[in-house]
Order: C-alpha cells, then sequence, then structure tokens
C-alpha cells in the first residue's frame, strides 16, 4: 500500500515510590492516576479530543493507543504525545496523593518487562489489504519480525547461569508463538485478532506484539519504516528468499541473547544462516525493490541508511556509529560507561537501576531524556509536533472526524459515545454513524450528527 | 483532563526545559564524562535494590 495506516499501542509500567515508607499497590497508583480521566470521560476507557485512545489494561497497566496515523513522523510525535498525556496524570495523582496524606512519586516506565519478569507490550498495527493471503504474509513477515531486534531492541540485562549480560531485546524472552490469537497467556509474534476497524472487505489490520518499546523517535522511525518497506515487498507479490525458519521462538530468544549478532538461525530449507545474514538479505532485498518502484514518502532514504548502518555496526562491532540513535546501543554505552568508571559489575543493582531509569518517561530524571539534553540521543520530531500533538489529531486520517464530534459533544454538553468506528450521540434515536473509511478526512453523517447537537435546545 | 489545561501546564514546563537545554549545551564542550554520570548520580533514587525490586506489576499483554 503507498498510504497506509499505522497505529501504536504503549503499555506503561508504574510504581510509586514512597518518601514518607507507606507503599501503595501498582492498582492504587492507577486508581490515582486515571482519576482525571474517570472525571472527563466517566470511564477508564476514553478516546481524546486529539483522536487517541487512553485506558488501563489488563494488569492495571495504563495505555496509550493513538490515533490513526498515515505518516511516519507523525506516528512519532502522536506516539510522544502518549507520554505527555501520562505526565500530566502523573503531577495530579501525586498532588492528588499528597492531599490525601502520602508523600512519594510516581514512576512511568516505557519498558516492556518488570523486576519479576512480567511482561507487557507495545503493539504495532498496520493497516493490510485483504487480499493478501496470511500464510503467505506471516512466512514472509516472521523472518524479519524475529531478527527486527537487531535494528529496534530496548536493549537489557539478563541474568542465566549466574552469569549477567547484555542482551537485544526486551521483549524475546516473552514470546512463545509464532502466530496465534493470544495476548497474555502465550504471546505471539502476530496476533491474528482480526479487528479491521476499517471496511473487512478490503482491509485487514496486522497486529504485530513482539516489539519493544522504543525512547528514542530514530529507532521508532527505523521500527515502523522498515516494517513498513518489508511489507509493501510482501504486498507487491513478488517472490524473494525464502527465509522461513524452523523454530522462530528458540531463534527469537538465541538471537537476543547474543549481543555479537553471528547466531546461526536454522531455516526450515535447511541453510544456516546468522541473524545478521537474514537482515542483510532482507535489507538488500528492500533496497533493490524501492530503487526499481521508487520511494513512496519523504523518509524512506532516512529508514534505508538507518538501517543499513545499523547492521554495519553489528558487523563491525563499531556501535559509536548509532549509539544516538537506536536504543540498544545508546543503552549500552550508558551502561557500560557507568560500570568502568564505577567499577561495577553489570549484575550490580545500580546497574539494573540504570536499566529501569532510562525508560523513566520524565524529562528532568529519565536516563534517556537526560541523554537526550546533553546531545546524546537524537530526535526525529520537535517540542512543537509533540504539543500539536497532544491538542490536535492527524489532520490527514479519520482521526480528523472523531476529534471533530468529541469536540462538539463536549462543547455543546451533549452526551455521546465515540470508538474507532463509531460517533453515537445518545440523545437522538438512532443517532449512530459507522465511519469504516480509516483514510476519510469528512462524513457528512457525522456532520448531521454535529449539527442536530448544536441545534437542540 | 481537558486538553487545554494540559497544553498550558506543558507548554511551561517546556519553555523551562528549553532553557535548560540552552544552558547544558554552553557547558556541554567543557564538560565531560564525568559530568555527565554526576548528573546521573543526582538523578537517581539512592537505593538502587529496593527501587528496582519494589517496580513489579501484573503481567500486560
Amino acid at each position: 500500500m503507498d498510504r497506509r495506516i499505522f497505529g501504536l499501542e504503549t503499555e506503561f509500567g508504574l510504581t510509586y515510590v514512597p518518601s514518607d515508607g507507606r507503599r501503595l499497590t501498582p492498582e492504587d497508583a492507577a486508581r490515582h492516576l486515571f482519576k482525571p480521566v474517570v472525571n472527563w470521560g466517566r470511564s477508564s476507557n476514553v478516546f481524546l479530543e486529539n483522536g487517541s485512545r487512553l485506558y488501563l489494561d489488563v494488569g492495571s497497566h495504563p495505555e496509550y493507543a493513538t490515533a490513526e496515523c498515515d505518516q511516519l513522523s507523525q506516528l512519532i510525535a502522536h506516539d510522544r504525545a502518549g507520554e505527555a498525556f501520562m505526565l500530566d496524570l502523573v503531577d495530579q495523582a501525586e498532588d492528588q496523593l499528597l492531599d490525601e496524606g502520602h508523600e512519594g512519586r510516581i514512576y512511568m516506565f516505557k519498558n516492556n518487562v518488570d523486576s519479576a519478569g512480567n511482561s507487557y507490550g507495545c503493539h504495532e498495527n498496520y493497516l493490510i489489504p485483504r487480499k493478501i493471503e496470511f500464510k503467505r504474509l506471516a512466512d514472509m513477515l516472521i523472518p524479519f519480525l524475529v531478527t527486527r531486534q537487531l535494528l529496534c531492541g530496548a536493549g537489557h540485562l539478563i541474568t542465566e547461569d549466574e552469569q549477567t549480560k547484555f542482551v537485544f531485546s526486551q521483549r524475546a524472552d516473552h514470546m512463545w508463538e509464532g502466530v496465534s490469537s493470544a495476548t497474555t497467556r502465550s504471546r505471539p509474534i502476530i496476533n491474528t485478532r482480526d479487528e479491521p476497524h476499517a471496511d473487512a472487505e478490503y482491509h485487514r489490520r496486522l497486529h504485530v506484539i513482539v516489539g519493544d518499546s522504543s525512547m528514542s523517535e530514530t529507532t521508532q522511525l527505523l521500527k515502523i519504516g522498515a516494517t513498513d518497506l518489508v511489507l509493501r515487498l510482501i504486498e507487491s507479490g513478488e517472490i524473494y528468499h525464502d527465509l522461513r525458519l524452523e523454530n522462530p521462538i528458540r531463534s527469537i530468544r538465541q538471537i537476543s541473547h547474543d549481543f555479537d549478532g553471528q547466531t546461526v538461525v536454522r531455516l526450515m530449507g535447511g541453510d544456516e544462516p546468522t541473524a545478521l545474514q537474514i537482515q542483510w538479505i532482507l535489507f538488500e532485498s528492500v533496497k533493490e525493490f524501492v530503487a526499481r518502484h521508487g520511494a513512496h514518502h519523504d523518509q524512506v532514504d532516512t529508514v534505508l541508511e538507518l538501517w543499513e548502518r545499523t547492521l554495519r555496526a553489528i558487523e563491525t562491532q563499531d556501535y559509536s556509529l548509532i549509539d544516538k540513535d537506536i536504543d540498544w546501543a545508546i543503552k549500552h554505552k550508558l551502561l557500560m560507561g557507568y560500570a568502568q568508571k564505577n567499577s561495577l559489575e553489570l549484575s550490580s543493582p545500580r546497574l539494573a537501576q540504570l536499566n529501569l531509569t532510562y525508560h523513566d518517561i520524565d524529562p528532568a530524571r529519565g536516563l534517556f531524556h537526560l541523554l537526550k539534553r546533553r546531545g546524546l540521543a537524537s530526535s526525529v520530531v520537535s517540542d512543537t509536533e509533540i504539543r500539536d500533538a497532544v491538542n490536535n489529531p492527524p489532520a490527514t486520517t479519520r482521526a480528523a472526524i472523531r476529534s471533530k464530534f468529541i469536540r462538539a459533544a463536549r462543547a455543546n454538553g451533549r452526551r455521546y459515545s465515540a470508538d474507532w468506528v463509531h460517533m453515537k450521540y445518545e440523545d437522538e434515536p438512532g443517532g449512530i454513524v459507522l465511519c469504516k473509511d480509516p483514510f476519510a478526512i469528512n462524513d457528512p453523517e457525522v456532520d448531521k450528527l454535529i449539527e442536530m447537537m448544536s441545534q437542540r435546545a | 483532563m481537558t486538553q487545554e489545561s494540559f497544553s498550558a501546564r506543558r507548554a511551561s514546563q517546556n519553555q523551562s526545559q528549553e532553557a535548560e537545554e540552552i544552558q547544558v549545551n554552553t557547558n556541554v564542550q567543557s564538560a565531560g564524562v564525568d559530568d555527565l554520570l554526576d548528573e546521573i548520580d543526582s538523578v537517581l533514587e539512592s537505593n538502587a535494590e529496593e527501587f528496582v525490586r519494589g517496580f513489579v506489576q501484573k503481567g500486560g499483554q
């Protein structure tokens, strides 16, 4: 697809650190955090005026799902807007807790694993044509997704056989299947939940739940940009190398744990390339595809350059090529530098704390943000673009319709409900409109509802 | 939870952040790794082990 709808769903980790010794459970902290949301929308599951969805998900995780986006920078700005909303909620909850006599700080982490090994996700959504045969798609996409952690893993410390080591991905150890409909009981790389939130005759939603959350905007750009390019290649129907893996789940863990990228991955056909070689094959196929068909947006060259540079960095083990751009490399430099300077082992609790605090979304104390302020991590979108995404929907998708509807209903004090496809004016019998086209930016039927809301006394 | 109050709050925070950024940039040449590590130590909670161990969630999706 030349124009594709993207969405990112991010689950955040949440912890409360009391300064008065009185603890709060994560459930209590989440409840306080979402009080302003419930006051605003009478529910802990709301669609906001910028078209996004904010809710408490399974396991009391605050979650932000971006509105439908159709451009990479737009998607990144809207994902960052989710962090801004969460920070605002943290401020309000800390004030509220103080009023109730609880002195302490709420921490929110954009990461994928807690200290006890529980995992929560960053889910990517890609609109794809219904006509694509799903098995063929999965066969071609899974080898890419299993090795994609070399490009966009968040980096992590794990301890195995009493040895602590740095690995590529947080999420890799928490995946159990290639393709299935489960999400918590047994996590697949691709989830088959088929809720296109669009006309199901033409579209389906590809739901990828294997990725690490990205702190770095450049990592996010590469993660989504490269996946979109691989999808274009698959959608073209052109045949390229058969890279089907014999055992994707065994491979995804081995690849994560082997930091030099030289792990051999056994293919169904019997070949045994390394993870890095698989990535090179995919990169070259995509590059050649783009050379033949042209770039479909203005960031394709940036994505390809970053992709190639990352593979080169792993190949030469010269991580300085990407240590401002790729999460695992930024974090690796931070942890190794700190360990060396303070003569610490990787197993030191202080390094576990750095590994976690890298993902703290607070701009004043989160370590990723600290590095970014010092020019040690690059960015893609400006603060102005993020502020704009907090306040406004993407102008080029259905989110614009949802936003207009929600704003009108609230301005006129009307009872309403909205989700990805439905806009409902509760006070009007039959006042519901189904918006099936995610690319539409106007809907005359929704405009009629808005007119009714502003006219009725 | 209105986005109006939101943007006002964040705008003021962003301004102070931008001011801070300018200050940091002028320091960057003279400041080295030591300075960075000092700043890291200044923002971390003091009890590393307790802080990390206290971060336990229910699993998500």
